[in-house]
């Protein structure tokens, strides 16, 4: 059976705006609370403008000089507690959460903007479109009571149930109206108050917090499994070396007991491995440049670490310059044929700025393996950018910066 | 001997207990956290501290705050650290901040090292009496940090020069490699000849000088 045409093909489950609930199965949207919402959207919309009007009126009388500065008094004073009610009552017909208003007396240019013209013009549209959708219907149905009916009148009692029902068959347009205005005058509003920069720096936000989330978890687990596996094996091992004590050096048994121990001596320096790719202790305890200086020791080509910090960087700008120097470490050793690099860190104003530099024979290509561009990535959920230098025939320079502010 | 063991897993210090006391060490006490440390040196005056180098409250480094605390209090008291991670940064404070005429013995070594219970109560011994113990781990690499003049030693040497900033005595080496003591102390007076490092007949004052040759090139 096909479905009703005027029925939308796709229908959001849970309306957030009252045009998306307008956009429903009509028998939904009109047993929805939307349309009474967006009368009360309207409806609020009036009580600022008519109180700016009528607090307007006595300075209007005073009719001197004085008028106009004292009217922008007026307005500026209203203008920071009118635009938080314009933000409260956009709760109404849009569930998606608003940020809250900047503290201070200053609300903002388009904070501003859109109280005035909501204040001087909009509200008067809001009056218009609510007079006529309530008052229309509401004339026509009662006009079986306020119609003068034959002889005196002109109507007859049957037209004016007739007119009664048409009243009836106009409250849904009403409803309709009432909620595409109300709709409309949201969206306006949130695209106002809400600019775009601010959604993309509410999603750099919350990637910063997943980055953030994701270290925790790090530490996390870094400290499990040093509290548990590695204390484990430890003992293990100690207990098997005891255990070799009570047997004849060279028996059979002693044999196989050092190879057990040697087995858990291995499984202790996987662990250690993993443990220093998940969360390295001395980045935490010491900082960027000791942390860079262990890395660089235990790297196959001979690096040298040259970090100056003044002092400690965010964790998750520590923890991400971290991972880029072990990548790019990682990448020397494996790809550059280099014989020798150097890690370079410095504060540039608020920026850190790590640089890795071999001598070897360039070519990197960040669009050819995940690994740079895995780096890139996790350089950009900090707010840094990465950039490699690697004409072919070398040498390659990878520089990341990173803002530090919080 | 006296010793005084700090660490926080019940499992590993009930173990170094049992460990120690077969050796013929005496634990004096054994304890799970850095204020517990001090605590007992104060109470015990133990000839050496074993400690862990991550405790309890913060799970940091505040087995090593500890040990550094109490060897600047009394310079004479030997110090053996474990740690789970070999870091150049801890071994690089642990040799700074106890280097003085006339310390007690230092040790730098991985906990992995425990499982070779023999070495281990070894080197608990070397510290004691006022030696030094570099884990292996932490020689590799500083002499993987240096290239000139390290590069112009021979690979036995190489070997032998690892064995001696380890801490190894004469005799010790001699039994690593295979060889006799004889040979050993032919390769270490060419490997100081190379190296522009003076001449020592006594152990510990040569691993100092090994070491600090090593890490001044890092």
């Amino acid at each position: 059976m096909a479905a009703p045409f005027l029925v939308p093909a796709v229908a959001p489950l849970t309306p957030r705006t009252a045009l998306e609930a307008l956009a429903g199965p009509p028998q939904r949207f009109l047993a929805s609370a939307w349309p009474w919402r967006s009368l009360a959207y309207l409806l609020t919309g009036i009580v600022p403008g008519s109180a700016f009007a009528a607090v307007l009126t006595p300075v209007r009388a005073m009719d001197g000089p004085a008028a106009v500065p004292v009217s922008l008094v007026v307005a500026a004073v209203l203008l920071t507690p009118v635009a938080r009610f314009e933000r409260w009552r956009l709760r109404y017909v849009d569930r998606q959460p608003v940020r809250g208003l900047p503290g201070g007396w200053w609300p903002g240019w388009r904070e501003a903007g859109h109280t005035l013209v909501g204040l001087f013009a909009l509200w008067w549209v809001d009056l218009l479109v609510a007079a006529a959708a309530i008052g229309g219907p509401a004339v026509l149905i009662l006009s079986p009571v306020v119609q003068p009916i034959a002889p005196e009148g002109e109507a007859t009692l049957a037209e004016t149930f007739a007119g009664s029902a048409v009243g009836l068959l106009l409250v849904p347009v009403a409803a309709y109206t009432v909620s595409a205005w109300a709709g409309a005058r949201a969206a306006m509003a949130r695209a106002m108050l809400v600019p775009q920069e601010a959604e993309v720096r509410e999603i750099a936000r919350s990637r910063a917090r997943l980055v953030d989330a994701f270290d925790a978890e790090r530490r996390r687990i870094e400290r499990d499994l040093h509290d548990g596996a590695q204390q484990r094996l430890v003992a293990l091992s100690m207990k098997l070396g005891l255990a070799g004590l009570d047997l004849p050096p060279g028996s059979p048994a002693a044999l196989r007991l050092d190879e057990a121990r040697e087995l858990a001596g291995q499984a202790l320096e996987e662990l250690r491995e993993l443990i220093r790719g998940v969360h390295p202790q001395v980045l935490a305890d010491r900082g960027l440049p000791a942390a860079v200086r262990d890395v660089a020791g235990r790297s196959p080509v001979p690096a040298r670490a040259d970090i100056a910090l003044d002092r400690r960087l965010p964790e998750r700008v520590e923890a991400a310059a971290y991972y880029v120097a072990c990548e790019a470490l990682a990448n020397v050793a494996k790809h550059s044929g280099a014989g020798s690099c150097t890690v370079r860190g410095r504060l540039r104003g608020a920026r850190l700025v790590l640089e890795v530099a071999d001598d070897g024979r360039g070519g990197a290509d960040p669009a050819g393996g995940t690994g740079l561009t895995g780096l890139a990535d996790r350089v950009a959920a900090v707010g840094g950018t990465l950039t490699v230098d690697s004409p072919c025939g070398g040498p390659t320079t990878v520089r990341a910066e990173i803002p530090c502010e919080r | 001997m006296r010793v005084v063991i700090a660490e926080d897993s019940v499992l590993l210090r009930e173990g170094l207990v049992g460990l120690l006391e077969r050796f013929g060490h005496e634990v004096v006490a054994a304890v799970g956290d850095a204020a517990a440390l001090i605590a007992a040196v104060a109470e015990q005056d133990p000839d050496v501290v074993v400690a862990d180098v991550r405790m309890p409250p913060g799970f940091s480094d505040e087995g090593l705050r500890a040990v550094l605390e109490l060897r600047a209090a009394r310079p004479s008291l030997a110090v053996l650290v474990l740690s789970q991670y070999v870091e150049q940064t801890y071994a690089a404070e642990l040799l700074d901040q106890t280097r003085c005429p006339g310390g007690g013995g230092v040790g730098y070594l991985l906990k992995d090292r425990i499982g070779d219970v023999t070495q281990f109560a070894g080197a608990v011994t070397t510290v004691a009496g006022g030696g030094t113990v570099i884990d292996a781990e932490v020689v590799r690499q500083l002499l993987r940090g240096r290239r000139d003049p390290v590069a112009r030693l021979s690979p036995r040497e190489r070997e032998v020069l690892a064995l001696v900033a380890e801490g190894r005595s004469n005799a010790a080496i001699a039994r690593a490699l295979f060889v006799t003591e004889a040979a050993v102390a032919k390769h270490i007076a060419s490997i100081l000849a190379k190296l522009d490092l003076p001449p020592d007949a006594d152990d510990h004052r040569r691993v100092l000088a090994v070491l600090a040759y090593l890490r001044a090139g890092v």
